[in-house]
């Protein structure tokens, strides 16, 4: 494998209690890029960034990020591989009690002994690469969920890591945010040189700023290609997917038996 | 919320709380529990000794000398062993007599020592050879009705 | 049906065992990680002023109620028997030992036990904690253990405080309102209450009724199912669980400590 590749995720199988979530899964990820993994809501798609961060480990196979295989570290490799991750969770997840500068600066405080006056230009600097440089001394309630979301984006990227993983980051925002949102994840991947994987399912708004798009359906990967690809694509379920269509190969009911058996109406239709 | 202000809060709390502990040690309650560095112990031997319960006042002419540390049952002697710790600063005779004696009527058992005219004082470990049981009341009751009965009716 | 019904014993117990052993795990692994919470007390500090310093007005108030009380209700009794210079012993025997500790960890429970739970749960529900250990922090050193050792080092000063200002409540009552000779409610009080046997087992009591009600209070917040009813159940289980391991320790720790005292 080159080692261009920053993260690699081969044959990966997973599942909570008896329920397989992911079976058998490749993907890989190049440095520099703007990686989505699309799929229907409950697909596995979060889980998937869960394994990359080694919150859950693999049953199967591996996952490498940089080289270190995830499942095989101890805490505290792990903790180390993880000040290199920035994780963008769906809402932000933003520390409530404390405000928006003191949320940036909590990584530099706990993992740098750096002085309170550098801390306090690097968050600026963080702050104003989101556009919410005037917004530092807010609380996380005074903010609308787009600045949240950026907020956290700019904590995910103050230690400068090389990886940055989004959960969602479009769910729930109006379309100037949205655009915002996906604007900034492409031009912080382009100047700040990081690795982007995206988790969403909003196509349209990431098929603008992506390079590559993985689908995940049913724990396997069912598509994968560059934005004009997936766009040009005749796959029933990619079809299915981009154009937002109610049935297809994704199904509009969730598996049940026959619909007549289960409204007693086996022996009529005999 | 400023953190200074919050330091301050949380360091009024603490001093709050060791004031109060304070408070409770030295005006609610007494450091009775004699050092056993600064006692010596003493044992008597009683007969009965009623309802004296470990950690009661050991007085001398009044004054609380020491405390009783021990109450264990002989079954060589079928005799009560009192275990006193008095106070390193008093010293007493080898001749003192222990009695166990009542607080008021109904008031709270304590031992009475009433010093001796030997010359030597008693040390650690020593024995207290003179002693007084405590005067059981239903005893005392019983005696009177059956010193009465002896008398035999009065015409 | 009776099949059934031992099936559903059956699962609950095996339930609550499992919960147990989740607990005990919890437990050993906040104490393993409580390196920061001492290297960093400032994070520790932060807490108690969440858990001590805003439960003191409840405390004082209760305190001061509860003494007022029994100096009422103690001289009623004491004075058929014409002891009421015995109030001082009363009050303070009873608070030092028993209400003290007792009735302070109540309400600890109450105030900062279920805030403890809500606010880790919400924490866990909107993804914070996630957050941290993706940032490469520990949750459990960073936001669990903190709070452990801010609840445990506040509740014995809230049983002292509880404790002192019931006392002050049963003098007022008892010497300056109904006029018990002050000297003597004083020196009897003094007299009776021993440091070691009394004040002594009332703090090592309010520091285990500490240490239980604030891992309880943790632990429902850090197991607390993310969602709001997952946290509210979690809130109240902590408020009924933790009164209950208070007043059931108060039972085992009295029958210990007391044992071959009057």
């Amino acid at each position: 494998m080159s080692n261009d590749n920053l993260v690699e995720i081969e044959d990966v199988v997973f599942g909570y209690g008896a329920r397989p979530v992911l079976k058998g899964i490749n993907l890989t990820a190049r440095r520099g890029q703007v990686i989505a993994i699309m799929g229907s809501s409950g697909c596995g798609k979060t889980t998937l960034l869960r394994l990359i961060g080694g919150q859950v480990r693999a049953r199967q196979g591996t996952v490498r990020v940089a080289g270190a295989s995830v499942g095989e570290l101890d805490a505290a490799g792990l903790y180390r591989l993880r000040r290199k991750m920035g994780m963008l969770f769906q809402f932000g997840a933003l520390f409530t009690d404390i405000s928006v500068f003191d949320n940036v600066a909590f990584q530099l405080r706990e993992h740098t002994d750096l002085p309170e006056d550098t801390i306090r230009d690097l968050v600026l600097m963080k702050l104003h690469a989101v556009g919410l440089r005037g917004a530092a001394q807010l609380m996380p309630a005074e903010l609308s969920g787009g600045m949240a979301r950026r907020v956290a984006l700019a904590r995910a990227i103050a230690l400068d890591p090389m990886l940055v993983m989004y959960d969602e980051p479009f769910a729930g925002l109006d379309p100037i945010s949205l655009g915002v949102t996906g604007n900034l994840i492409r031009r912080l991947t382009d100047t700040l040189g990081l690795t982007s994987l995206v988790v969403t399912h909003d196509v349209q708004e990431s098929l603008k700023i992506v390079d590559y798009v993985y689908f995940v359906s049913e724990g396997v990967i069912v598509a994968e290609g560059t934005a004009a690809e997936i766009r040009a694509s005749g796959l029933p379920y990619v079809h299915q997917f981009v154009h937002g269509e109610a049935d297809g190969p994704v199904p509009f009911h969730y598996p049940a038996p026959s619909y007549a058996d289960d409204l007693r109406l086996g022996g009529v239709r005999a | 919320m400023n953190k200074t202000v919050l330091d301050l809060w949380v360091g009024l709390f603490v001093i709050a709380g060791i004031v109060a502990l304070l408070f409770l040690a030295l005006k609610v309650g007494s450091m009775s529990a004699i050092k056993p560095g600064e006692s010596y112990e003493v044992v008597a031997r009683f007969d009965n000794i009623g309802g004296l319960k470990p950690r009661a006042p050991v007085k001398s002419a009044g004054v609380v000398v020491g405390r009783v540390a021990d109450i264990r049952f002989d079954n060589e002697t079928y005799e009560a062993a009192v275990t006193l710790r008095v106070d390193k600063r008093y010293a007493f005779p080898k001749d003192t007599s222990a009695a166990i004696m009542t607080s008021g009527l109904l008031g709270e058992q304590y031992i009475g020592l009433e010093a001796g005219g030997d010359s030597e004082t008693l040390k650690d470990r020593d024995q207290i050879f003179l002693t007084q049981s405590a005067v059981v009341l239903e005893n005392l009751i019983g005696q009177f009705i059956y010193g009465k009965a002896q008398e035999g009716p009065t015409q | 049906m009776l099949k059934q019904t031992i099936e559903n014993l059956g699962h609950s117990t095996l339930q609550s065992v499992w919960r147990i052993g989740f607990a005990a795990r919890f437990f050993v692994v906040m104490l393993l990680h409580s390196g920061t919470a001492f290297r960093r007390f400032g994070l520790t500090i932060r807490e108690m002023y969440f858990t001590g310093v805003l439960s003191l007005v409840i405390i004082l108030v209760s305190g001061l109620f509860v003494g007022m009380v029994l100096g009422l209700q103690g001289y009623e009794t004491l004075q058929t028997y014409g002891s009421e210079e015995a109030l001082g012993i009363l009050v303070a025997l009873s608070l030092v030992r028993e209400l003290g500790p007792v009735v302070a960890a109540l309400l600890f429970a109450s105030r900062a036990g279920s805030a403890i739970t809500a606010e880790i749960g919400l924490m866990k529900a909107t993804e914070q904690l996630s957050a941290m250990e993706m940032m490469a922090v520990d949750p459990i050193a960073r936001v669990v253990a903190p709070r452990f050792w801010a609840g445990v080092i506040s509740m014995p000063l809230l049983a002292a405080l509880f404790s002192a200002m019931g006392i002050f409540g049963g003098y007022l009552v008892g010497v300056q309102l109904i006029g018990v000779d002050e000297g003597a409610f004083w020196s009897q009080m003094k007299s009776a209450v021993d440091f070691d046997q009394d004040i002594l087992n009332g703090v090592i009591k309010s520091v285990v009724f500490g240490v239980a009600i604030t891992t309880i209070a943790l632990f429902e917040g850090y197991d607390a199912p993310p969602t709001a009813e997952g946290v509210s159940g979690a809130t109240t289980r902590t408020v009924v669980t933790s009164s209950l391991a208070v007043l059931a320790l108060d039972f085992v720790l009295t029958a210990f400590m007391f044992r071959g005292l009057n």
